[in-house]
């Protein structure tokens, strides 16, 4: 184990996973010369050379369909996107190239690309470069949704996610780079997509929790401890397929949930698991599922504003408290 | 190659002028003395466009009697830019294209019996009836789709091309899209980083005059799509689409400069399709009488005046091709009928290579 940074994690699985295997290779704006926009691609360019990582011109249509075609003959592309809000370019590719071309081809073309980068909330950069948007890829049959919420998940999920033979978007949070945790260095270790964490384990209300709300729910359950709520915080780390079963094994244990997210909340991730919840466990709930989402307005750049516009520590203790009738 | 044609890939590294009107079809033709081609290779690619011809005749009387459904598109006047181009690639070269390519599709060596059982939704179908009309595939043949979304097929194709490069093979990559994925910001990303990598990659714009309803002086503002090359340094070239042979030639000269410098061009192909955008299209947006103008310079009919005129084939030969082709039709369509249904555990495999 080593101790190191969501961003240096990632750059470890970026590097090793290129080592293993020669079909895979990377490709983005500014990820080779520039050593990533958010440094996650640093030094890649030197160990691989420019054949393997691939400074792109803005244009992320173009090279995210680039990626689907590479990927049908035969190479494992790893596709990243400066932040996620840019993907928002490329979808026609990532949605009715990359998801369903191996369904309408009748099983003939596998697309083993991952579509990569940040996403989420930033740092007071307003509107069009701070959102959430994994519920639209989620929604998507074909692809798979990934977001790790440690360093030592983000490489072991984005191994898997590179030597998976589906379409992965990973998700990264940009305000989690720089956090520092344990790291198994091993080039083995890899963790299986489509398996929930149990990042804290409690018995009297559980919190569903992803990404950046992850260590904001792990605080939160911390207070509560302290007035005698002990809380289990359940990290689902891939989104599509959701691991539902823990989710509800958890939910028919403590007969309460709060589910956490940054995104909006019409349509989201959090209004999907809430749903499964209450078809799967509706008998074992003591309190309708509370759902604490991001506001339902673009992202403000003011400082203050911006705060009031992201879950925080004090709203999920108030929300469990909420569904804990205390 | 001709003398003359090497001389025109020189001039013509960036387009030269092309007609520009939508009533002012290309004049010239394939004269006698430019067919090099061995008599085999004629006859085949004769046979093709007659068999494409025939085929989509008997998908237009399918789609009526409700046997087909959804879209069907068909490629009726536009034979000579699928079998002259595709004529000029080895088997193991890529090709990919829009939704309108059951033509292309039988060129690259997908059996009609295929692509029929594939329109009828069938188990025997080419994508085992989950693609249809607009999503044909063949991976042992390299036919790499068959794609609905305008232009969407061109930054895959460029991707394709990539992985040639990158898996340091000397396959070619053949991309055909009609003029109103020109407009399409798809179409630009994707010459512009073919160029700055040198990728192996021929651009076939298969110009019939029409984005569905809406005509090319309607849509486009410079109409003359192979000068647009010149904004990328890309090669490239005008072709008379109706004429099979110089299709060819032309791909042949683009074939060369992929597949010995790694270097991408894009064609304009200029042609017309005789039936509408799709079989739900009336056609109210042209006249009948246009569509008769192009009519006389059918992509058939010139070739095999230009076949006849040189010696190579006689009314017989014309006769037994007919007579094979539409056994191979009728074929097709009992191998569609009597192909089953997908088994509706078929609604659930596919989604995922890996499902977990």
């Amino acid at each position: 184990m080593a101790v190191m940074t969501m961003r240096d994690a990632l750059n470890l699985a970026l590097a090793e996973e290129l080592a293993r295997d020669p079909s895979v290779f990377l490709m983005g704006e500014e990820v080779a010369e520039y050593q990533g926009a958010y440094k996650v691609t640093r030094g890649l360019l030197e160990k691989f050379g420019p054949k393997r990582v691939i400074d792109t011109p803005i244009t992320e249509l173009g090279f995210a369909g680039l990626g689907v075609g590479a990927a049908m003959a035969g190479l494992r592309p790893i596709i990243e996107f400066m932040t996620f809000n840019f993907s928002i370019l490329a979808t026609d590719q990532i949605i009715n190239s990359a998801a369903k071309m191996l369904y309408m081809s009748g099983g003939q073309f596998k697309i083993p690309i991952v579509f990569r980068g940040p996403g989420g909330s930033a740092y007071q950069v307003s509107s069009q470069h701070s959102q959430a948007i994994e519920s639209w890829y989620a929604y998507f049959p074909g692809l798979k949704v990934v977001m790790p919420s440690t360093p030592a998940d983000a490489k072991g999920l984005l191994k898997s996610a590179i030597r998976d033979d589906d379409p992965v978007i990973f998700i990264e949070q940009e305000r989690m780079y720089g956090m520092k945790d344990e790291v198994p260095e091993d080039e083995d270790f890899t963790i299986p997509l489509g398996v929930a964490d149990v990042k804290r384990e409690g018995t009297d209300a559980t919190i569903v929790a992803r990404s950046l709300m992850v260590p904001t729910a792990l605080k939160a359950a911390e207070e509560l401890e302290k007035e005698g709520i002990s809380c289990e915080v359940i990290d689902p780390r891939t989104i599509r397929p959701l691991d539902i079963e823990t989710i509800v094994a958890s939910v028919r244990k403590t007969n309460r949930a709060v589910i956490a997210e940054e995104s909006h909340p019409f349509a989201s991730v959090g209004a999907e698991i809430s749903a499964e919840i209450m078809e799967q466990a509706f008998d074992f709930l003591d309190a309708p599922v509370k759902r604490v989402s991001g506001v339902d307005v673009p992202m403000p750049y003011a400082k203050n504003l911006e705060q009031l516009a992201i879950p925080d520590v004090a709203q999920l203790v108030a929300a469990v408290k909420e569904v804990s009738y205390k | 190659m001709s003398n003359q044609s090497s001389e025109q890939s020189d001039q013509s590294k960036h387009a030269s002028d092309s007609p520009v009107s939508v009533l002012d079809p290309p004049k010239t033709s394939t004269q006698s003395s430019e067919i090099t081609e061995d008599r085999e290779t004629l006859i085949e690619i004769l046979r093709q466009m007659v068999l494409i011809r025939r085929f989509e005749e008997k998908c237009a009387e399918s789609y009526s009697l409700g046997k087909i459904g959804g879209f069907c598109h068909l490629y009726i006047g536009q034979e000579a830019v699928g079998v002259g181009a595709i004529s000029a690639l080895r088997e193991d070269d890529y090709v990919l294209t829009s939704y309108r390519e059951h033509g292309q599709a039988i060129a690259k060596g997908i059996s009609p019996d295929a692509v029929m059982a594939e329109l009828y939704g069938k188990a025997g179908g080419s994508s085992r009836g989950k693609g249809g009309s607009m999503h044909i595939f063949d991976k042992e043949l390299n036919f790499l789709g068959g794609h609905g979304i305008v232009g969407g097929q061109i930054p895959l194709a460029t991707g394709v091309a990539f992985a040639s490069k990158y898996q340091e093979t000397d396959r070619v990559t053949l991309c055909f899209f009609g003029e109103a994925a020109v407009n399409q910001g798809a179409f630009h990303e994707s010459l512009n980083m073919a160029q700055l990598w040198k990728l192996p990659c021929i651009y076939i714009c298969e110009n019939n005059m029409y984005g569905m309803g809406t005509s090319l002086e309607r849509a486009m503002s410079l109409q003359n799509v192979a000068q647009k090359a010149c904004a990328y340094e890309i090669a490239s070239e005008f072709v008379d689409g109706m004429d099979v042979l110089k299709m060819r030639q032309a791909v042949e000269r683009a074939v060369k400069r992929a597949r010995e410098e790694s270097l991408p061009t894009l064609l304009e192909a200029r042609t017309y399709r005789y039936m509408g955008h799709s079989m739900s299209d009336p056609g109210n947006y042209r006249t009948r009488a246009e569509i008769e103008k192009y009519q006389e310079r059918d992509p058939i009919k010139l070739f095999v005046d230009a076949l006849k005129t040189n010696g190579v084939i006689g009314d017989d030969d014309l006769a037994q091709i007919e007579a094979q082709v539409k056994k191979d039709v009728e074929q097709s369509v009992r191998f569609a009928e009597e192909s089953p249904l997908p088994d509706e555990s078929e609604l659930y495999t596919n989604v995922y290579a890996n499902p977990l």
